[in-house]
């Protein structure tokens, strides 16, 4: 094995490397978020602009730029998963004998669950790409533009979100998300040693904020649909 | 005051344990838990029966060797004191209070309180040195150190090695002490020319130990007896992903 | 027996150069082949054992700790001397190696204090390369302090935990040798007896303390570095497991015990408040630069709030008593004068045994933030402790045993009368005489482990054949024999009485009859009732379990049982002395009105008084059996250098 190969492996296997893999990855999600809500937020400026920012991406490099996008995402994001789940399975057993009694003196709901949210969040993007990327539903799939010959994917979003029980586990989903995001985001700076006084207030404000508003930036879209207020015409 | 003691009893290495119930009768406020403990066993030595193992030596904060979770917190509910410097008058006449060891897969229970740290020693001789023969240095003052790394040295310099950052963290992971000591020698220049090896060689030791990792609860700071902030974790993680890039490609 | 101090010839400042120049070498190839046995690993023996194997030597460390680095060295606040003059205030050698001199009261060796002072400088540049952060200045210097009433800033500091950071420094060279193959540690394991072959120290019996197992090691030489006997008084500020037993054994096996009553008493400590008090915690004494200590005038105000007492109603004693050095005098003065108030009943807190220690006129003065950026570490102590906030109300404090000079003897080489047997740091008695200076303990500590013992040991190991005694020959089963059946001893007595509440009555006893003062009454009645107690010991003692796992009570037993009969050496000892010196102050041996130096004002009545002409020796004793008195040496102390004066703080 040559030693850049030994090293890689190494890092890969010691808790350290994982968790550097963990926020690298988790930089690439954390980014791709903040461009997947603003596409998302055009559905407040109408069905044109929204119709033509999908166009725009399925025909990115002749089409090739959503497939590398798709690639790298999907990459980052079995990386991100399988190296957090091997994390937790030997933190699991590095406490092999519970404690009768355990108080936490600082750490938060959000950290402590973070395994959970994150398989939930699993489920939801799985469950998500088989309903608008993927289309199962053939009514969605078959929306058309009425304006230019295309896929209506402003009407596929409103009529998807008027689907009560969809909307609400898209919005619980989104909420784990948050919780997700508001550990994780500042996670990303201690892991890669950015982290000190100096920064330590603002990395934990920053990454409230974030959380914040991707939470309420997507979920404001199923709440708007449902009361009327974005509608299919 | 008079209390209820919920202890972990456990006969060896290989035996099972449990929680047992002591009753601590007519306890001084001023007496300091160590003591409290003192005088628990003092009367079940008359009593005939065996007294509670546990560690202590210096009593005075400084050794690092008592230990003890005290209702599901280590070293107690007082914040920047050990065990020994923990007094009754934090707790109320009629309290129920839990006591177990330093819970971890790394700490193996000796006897009843008694864990074996002897985990944090190996990762110390895997490289938390600066490898200088005796007779060899150089004169102390021809090394003008900047005055606050020497402070933020000195702060990763205080850990005691007590465990309790591994006693609170919910992965049972030891990063502030392997963060704190690679932190103390690495910010001082005489620790320079070493840093790459000794952190690839410490964390690689605290793997092999067992420990579990970083999640960053922050749960250590909050329980450390000399509050050395996680800082020092977020040093190691980066001086360790540097490192590595330097062994692969440099 | 002439006991023969192997102090080399020439000047004194030649000496040590001399003595470097003149020993033999051992053979790098050879050096692997003998196999060092050290015990202990606090400063002196983890200095020791990370420098030996070094240099090739191959070394097994024992201590009763979990890990080396909890050795009690790690306790010292305060600081470490070292005559680098870095701060150009006429500090020197010389003046280093007098003033440690002059500080035990004339009862040390000229030759080894010069040597220690000497290598001190090099202490501190080894500690800085292995990055000890001590306190430095903005220039990136490091800073010094003057410290225990010494005329120049000689102490290294590291914040108040010196010692931690020292020991820190040494354990991690320690583990660095763990790692090369060199040392092999043995924590955990407690020394319980010593093995002597054909007059050679040879070896130790050990038991190991988690699973009961006594076992054997055999060694070209031993090294004792095991500290001080502080605990035999139970309450002090050792760590609850410092005894005696190693140093004690190794007596018994015919080392001689040296100077046993000299025993050094600070005076800031939190005092004790009540009878389940397991130790006594130091703060340290830098607390007297700005602290002024009283005691109310009339007894009837010991139970005021002292907030409510006028200045005029208020006794600053030591101003009172000594004009010129006034709160910071001395250790063995401030402790006695505290002493002597309290007995007339004018001592305050539970129990009466305290003084105030008050920083009011400071506060007035500088402001409270002030004196929280001096003391605020020590003031968050006492608070923690008593319960008490010391910004508000004077803290309370009292003298506790803190250090013990005496140990076992030693020549200029560090072996004991018995050969092959090397006594390092606090465990030996050479350097600092009838009392030590402040921030000298960590300098002795590592000149020995470092410095002194790497040198001197060869000179021994040069006459021997490495690896010619193992643990085959019949004076290890022998001995292992008698330390299973002692044992055994302990466990089957079945009576009553825990260790702590015989070890309580035993520190007692000690502390009013041979503590911060001493008669020759009451230590005659000290050496009757000890045997009596002992013997109580042996009778009705109860150790439950059995010593086949870690159990506490059978390791509190061992040394307890050990410091039954080490008390009586000590009052024995303490009994001889018909003077007072440093750390043993004799009532009936103190200045007078009618002395000359009293009416020439070079001290005062109640201040310690030498007799020279009598009894400028270290004494030695020599275990003579069980039940018969040891046998008093005697090592006359040479001053070529130094003319021995009367020590005055006026």
């Amino acid at each position: 094995m040559s030693p850049l190969v030994s090293t890689i492996c190494q890092f890969w296997s010691s808790s350290i490397g994982k968790k550097v893999v963990v926020a690298l990855t988790g930089i690439v999600l954390v980014g791709f978020l903040a461009g997947h809500l603003a596409g998302n937020l055009l559905v407040y400026v109408g069905r044109e602009a929204t119709n033509d920012y999908a166009e725009f991406l399925m025909h990115l490099l002749h089409g090739a730029g959503i497939w590398i996008a798709r690639a790298v995402l999907l990459t980052c994001f079995v990386l991100h998963i399988v190296a957090t789940i091997q994390l937790t399975r030997s933190n699991r057993a590095a406490r092999a004998d519970a404690y009768e009694v355990k108080t936490s003196v600082r750490t938060t709901l959000s950290a402590r669950v973070m395994i959970w949210s994150g398989l939930t969040i699993l489920a939801f993007v799985i469950f998500h790409l088989l309903h608008f990327t993927v289309r199962i539903d053939q009514g969605l799939a078959d929306l058309r533009d009425p304006l230019v010959d295309r896929h209506d994917t402003y009407g596929m979003v409103v009529r998807g979100f008027q689907n009560v029980p969809v909307s609400l586990f898209y919005i619980v989903a989104l909420t784990l998300l948050c919780s997700h995001l508001s550990h994780g985001v500042a996670s990303i700076f201690q892991t890669l040693g950015l982290r000190s006084k100096k920064t330590r207030g603002a990395i934990k404000v920053f990454s409230w904020i974030y959380a914040a508003i991707i939470w309420l930036g997507f979920i404001s879209i199923p709440i708007s649909i449902m009361l009327g207020l974005v509608h299919f015409d | 005051m008079n209390l209820t003691l919920k202890i972990w009893r456990q006969e060896g290495p290989d035996a099972k344990g449990q929680m047992q119930t002591v009753e601590a009768r007519d306890i001084p406020e001023e007496a300091s838990f160590l003591e409290m403990l003192d005088i628990v066993n003092e009367r079940i030595i008359e009593e005939g029966g065996d007294p509670v193992q546990f560690d202590h030596d210096c009593r005075e904060g400084i050794c690092g060797t008592c230990s003890l979770t005290i209702n599901g917190v280590p070293h107690g509910p007082d914040n920047g004191v050990t065990t020994c410097q923990l007094h009754m008058r934090k707790f109320r006449d009629g309290d129920t209070i839990w006591i177990e060891p330093f819970r971890a897969k790394a700490f193996p229970v000796v006897r009843d309180l008694v864990v074996d740290r002897s985990a944090f020693d190996r990762i110390i001789a895997a490289g938390g040195y600066i490898s200088v023969r005796t007779g060899s240095a150089p004169d102390a003052n021809g090394l003008p150190i900047e005055k606050d790394h020497a402070d933020q040295s000195f702060d990763a310099a205080t850990c005691i090695g007590c465990g309790a950052c591994v006693a609170a963290c919910p992965n049972a992971s030891p990063m502030l002490f392997v963060g704190a000591k690679a932190s103390h020698l690495n910010l001082l220049p005489q620790g320079k020319p070493e840093l790459d090896i000794r952190v690839l060689a410490m964390v690689r030791q605290m793997d092999a130990e067992g420990f579990g990792n970083c999640t960053n609860h922050y749960e250590c700071e909050g329980v450390c007896p000399k509050e050395i902030s996680a800082d020092v974790i977020a040093r190691l993680n980066r001086e360790y992903a540097c490192a590595s890039v330097k062994e692969g490609v440099a | 027996m002439a006991l023969d101090a192997k102090i080399p010839s020439g000047p004194l400042q030649d000496k040590w150069a001399k003595h470097k120049r003149d020993s033999k070498l051992i053979n790098p190839a050879n050096k692997r082949k003998f196999t060092i046995i050290i015990v202990g690993s606090g400063l002196a023996g983890g200095a020791a054992a990370a420098t030996l194997s070094e240099l090739g030597y191959k070394v097994k460390c024992f201590c009763y700790q979990d890990s080396p680095r909890r050795a009690h060295s790690i306790a010292a606040q305060g600081g470490i001397n070292a005559a680098k003059n870095y701060q150009n205030d006429g500090d020197s050698v010389y003046r280093l190696f007098y003033d440690t001199l002059k500080g035990g009261d004339f009862r040390s060796r000229e030759g080894n204090v010069y040597r220690l002072a000497e290598v001190s400088v090099n202490i501190i540049d080894q500690c800085v390369a292995q990055g000890v952060p001590f306190a430095r200045e903005y220039g990136g210097l490091l800073a010094n302090r003057s410290f225990g009433g010494a005329q120049v800033s000689r102490t290294f500091y590291a914040r108040g935990q010196t010692g931690q950071q020292l020991l820190l420094g040494c354990y991690q060279a320690l583990e660095k040798e763990v790692h090369n193959g060199g040392v092999q540690m043995y924590p955990r394991t407690e020394m319980l007896d010593m093995v002597v072959v054909d007059g050679h120290a040879k070896g130790i019996v050990v038991r190991d303390m988690q699973t009961g197992e006594i076992s054997s090691h055999a060694g070209d030489a031993v090294l004792l570095a095991t500290g001080g006997y502080g605990n035999v008084f139970f309450l002090s500020t050792n760590a609850k497991g410092c005894n005696v037993t190693a140093a004690y054994r190794a007596h018994k096996r015919g080392a001689y015990f040296s100077n046993p009553c000299y025993t050094q008493i600070h005076p800031t400590c939190i005092p004790v408040s009540g009878d389940y008090q397991s130790k006594l915690t130091l703060m340290s004494e830098s607390l007297r630069n700005d602290g002024r200590i009283w005691v109310p005038k009339k007894a009837e105000d010991a139970k005021k709030n002292p907030n409510d007492i006028p200045d005029s109603d208020r006794d600053y004693y030591l101003e009172r008593k000594y004009p010129s050095f006034g709160n910071l005098s001395p250790r063995d003065i401030a402790s006695r004068s505290a002493k002597e108030v309290c007995d007339e009943g004018r001592g305050v807190g539970p129990g009466g045994r305290g003084v105030y220690l008050d920083f009011r006129d400071a506060i007035n003065r500088l402001g409270e933030d002030a004196i929280r950026n001096r003391y605020g570490n020590l003031f968050q102590m006492y608070a923690k402790i008593t319960g008490e906030n010391p910004y508000k109300a004077p803290m309370r404090i009292y003298p506790a045993v803190h250090y013990t000079m005496g140990g076992l003897w030693v020549d200029y080489n560090l072996m004991s009368n018995l050969p092959g047997l090397h006594v390092l740091g606090e465990a030996n008695f050479s350097d600092h005489g009838a009392n030590r200076l402040g921030a000298s303990a960590l300098m002795q500590g590592l000149a020995d482990g470092y410095f002194v013992i790497p040198v001197t040991l060869a000179v021994y190991l040069a006459g021997q054949k490495p690896g010619a005694v193992t643990t085959d020959a019949p004076e290890f089963k022998a001995v292992e024999e008698e330390v299973r059946t002692r044992t055994k001893t302990f466990l089957d007595i079945k009576g009553k009485r825990s260790v702590d509440s015989f070890h309580r009555e035993l520190g007692l006893l000690l502390w009013d009859k041979c503590g911060m003062a001493r008669n020759k009454a009451g230590l005659e009645e000290a050496l009757k009732k000890i045997p009596e107690i002992r013997e109580e010991f042996w009778q009705n003692l109860r150790v439950p379990g059995n010593g086949t796992n870690l159990n506490q009570e059978l390791e509190k037993a061992g040394r307890v049982a050990d410091f039954m009969e080490f008390g009586e050496l000590m009052c024995r000892d303490a009994l001889d002395r018909e003077e007072s010196c440093g750390g043993h102050f004799r009532e009936e041996h103190q200045f007078t009105e009618a002395d000359p130096e009293v009416k020439s004002g070079t001290t005062q009545p109640g201040e310690a008084k030498r007799h020279d002409d009598k009894f400028a020796y270290a004494s030695a004793w020599e275990y003579a059996g069980k039940d018969k008195p040891p046998v008093l040496h005697k090592e006359e102390l040479v001053f070529d250098t130094v003319k021995p004066s009367v020590r005055s703080y006026q």
